[in-house]
């Protein structure tokens, strides 16, 4: 056995925009073990539940991530709602698929952008940027925001969206479609990028599940769950299949995310051919009495909110478990055996939302 | 396909056992949350197997503020019940890896129990 040395990883480092922390057990230039430390910039969101009205709850949640904010403001109406037993009409549910979706394909287009940075990739990380302002577009013109969608409520979706606009959206979603096929073809047809990825943050099919692990971390390790298959919203309505890789390293990460932006479109695509006409929201009146856990996936994996409501304004308890909290314990598995050199990667192939983690 | 849930209440002693049974039956573990009561908190383990989440509750008075830990079926398990020892005060027995209330950076101790109405630091 070598001398053992430890190597501090974050708060702050490149390949981190948010903080979070790694101490890094090294024998010369391998890990043996790493050891996880969070809560840098933890907000204490769930005690506000505490006292704001369960109403307000919805854009406390939306702020709760910058990247997936649609989708927690949609995890908690739709636990209120369920809670409630509230009929949301349907074209505010195939809305809210639209508006998951576009979440999503901006998030991995965003994460391949990171990765190609961290690859060295910079023409390639500005590419994928480049995509994704296209999607931000978007989003402005079906919701009037880029960051913040403001659009989900107890009980439906504050707008609706005009046949004129569903329709410009599929056309440019068609454009944006193979500016992607070109990106993801670097992805997965350069063998430097191949040559450099390839068996490194190896994380087993059992390891995965047996550790928690979530979304395309999951997938990747040859796991088929994805908690759209539940079918919230309008998702039960749609044909679409889980995006599932077996390689279970960082290129089978990289694939998955890359599919899921073509299979995120074509759910889009489905969501407006299909989306009926009639109302988008209905009057709910009264306070929430009841108990859930809601599941939704989340770009990153499978986010929970788990609500207990005790008949006021205010909930009893807000509980936000996100997709990256989940995904902490597989990180620390897949570190062990490798080289220093490939921690950035490794850790960024999780798709880290620390956002969302220090809700 | 829908999201069927049901919670089963089992003593505290029993926890970890029964962590033991769900992992055997090839169950993966979603969550594990706390809602805050009159006298304690309850602490809830979320389980999910093919697309079914079963939860298992039991209850931990202020006066005992002890819990035993899962991760011998669940080593995940660690991250949920270093959040529990920081952000709700319990103390969680057995715990490989412990962060002894530093996991999360805090201006006070245990910000989500019920004797903490307003969550301010002190």
């Amino acid at each position: 056995m070598g001398t053992r040395t430890v190597i501090p990883f974050g708060p702050q480092h490149p390949v981190l925009p948010e903080p979070v922390h790694l101490d890094l057990v090294m024998e010369d230039e391998k890990i043996v073990e790493a050891i996880p430390s969070l809560g840098y910039v933890h907000r204490g969101l769930e005690k506000l539940a505490a006292k704001k009205d369960f109403n307000d709850m919805v854009f406390v949640s939306e702020r709760i991530c910058g990247i997936c904010s649609f989708i927690h403001s949609m995890a908690y109406s739709t636990a209120i709602e369920n809670i409630m037993k509230v009929e949301v009409p349907e074209r505010a549910q195939y809305l809210r698929v639209m508006w998951a979706e576009m979440s999503r394909v901006h998030s991995h287009l965003l994460w391949l952008g990171l990765a190609a940075d961290a690859l060295g990739y910079e023409s390639l990380f500005m590419h994928s940027w480049r995509v994704r302002e296209k999607v931000l577009d978007v989003i402005e013109e079906t919701s009037g925001g880029r960051v913040i969608f403001g659009t989900c409520k107890i009980g439906g979706v504050r707008r609706d969206v005009d046949a004129a606009t569903l329709d410009k959206t599929l056309k440019m979603f068609d454009d944006i479609e193979v500016e992607c096929q070109e990106i993801v073809h670097v992805f997965a047809g350069d063998p430097s990028v191949h040559k450099r990825v390839a068996g490194v943050g190896i994380l087993s099919k059992d390891d995965a599940y047996a550790l928690g692990a979530v979304g395309p971390v999951l997938r990747a390790s040859g796991v088929t769950w994805d908690a759209r298959k539940l079918g919230y919203a309008a998702y039960g309505k749609l044909e679409w299949e889980p995006v599932v890789e077996t390689g279970c390293d960082v290129p089978a990460r990289v694939l998955v995310r890359a599919k899921e932006i073509f299979q995120s479109i074509g759910l889009i695509r489905q969501a407006i051919k299909k989306m009926p006409k009639g109302p988008v929201e209905v009057r709910v009146t009264g306070n929430p009495n009841g108990e859930t856990i809601m599941r939704v996936e989340q770009p990153r994996g499978e986010l929970v909110y788990h609500i207990q409501a005790n008949g006021t304004k205010n909930l009893a308890r807000f509980r936000v478990r996100t997709p990256t909290f989940a995904n902490i314990p597989p990180l620390v598995k897949m570190l062990p055996g490798c080289e220093l050199a490939d921690v950035p990667i490794i850790v960024l192939s999780i798709d880290p939302c620390i956002s969302c983690t220090e809700r | 396909m829908s999201d069927e849930q049901s919670i089963e209440l089992v003593e505290r002693s029993q926890v970890s056992a029964k962590a033991a049974e769900f992992k055997a039956g090839g169950w993966r573990l979603v969550q594990i949350s706390s809602v805050p009561t009159l006298g304690g908190q309850e602490i809830t383990y979320s389980f999910d197997k093919a697309y079914r989440l079963q939860s298992v509750r039991t209850t931990v008075p202020n006066a005992d503020p002890v819990l035993p830990t899962i991760t011998g079926a669940y080593f995940a398990a660690f991250t949920y019940e270093n959040e529990l020892q920081d952000l709700v005060g319990l103390k969680v027995l057995g715990l490989p890896l412990d962060f002894k209330g530093n996991f999360y950076r805090k201006a006070m101790n245990a910000p989500l129990t019920s004797s903490n109405p307003d969550g301010k630091a002190g």
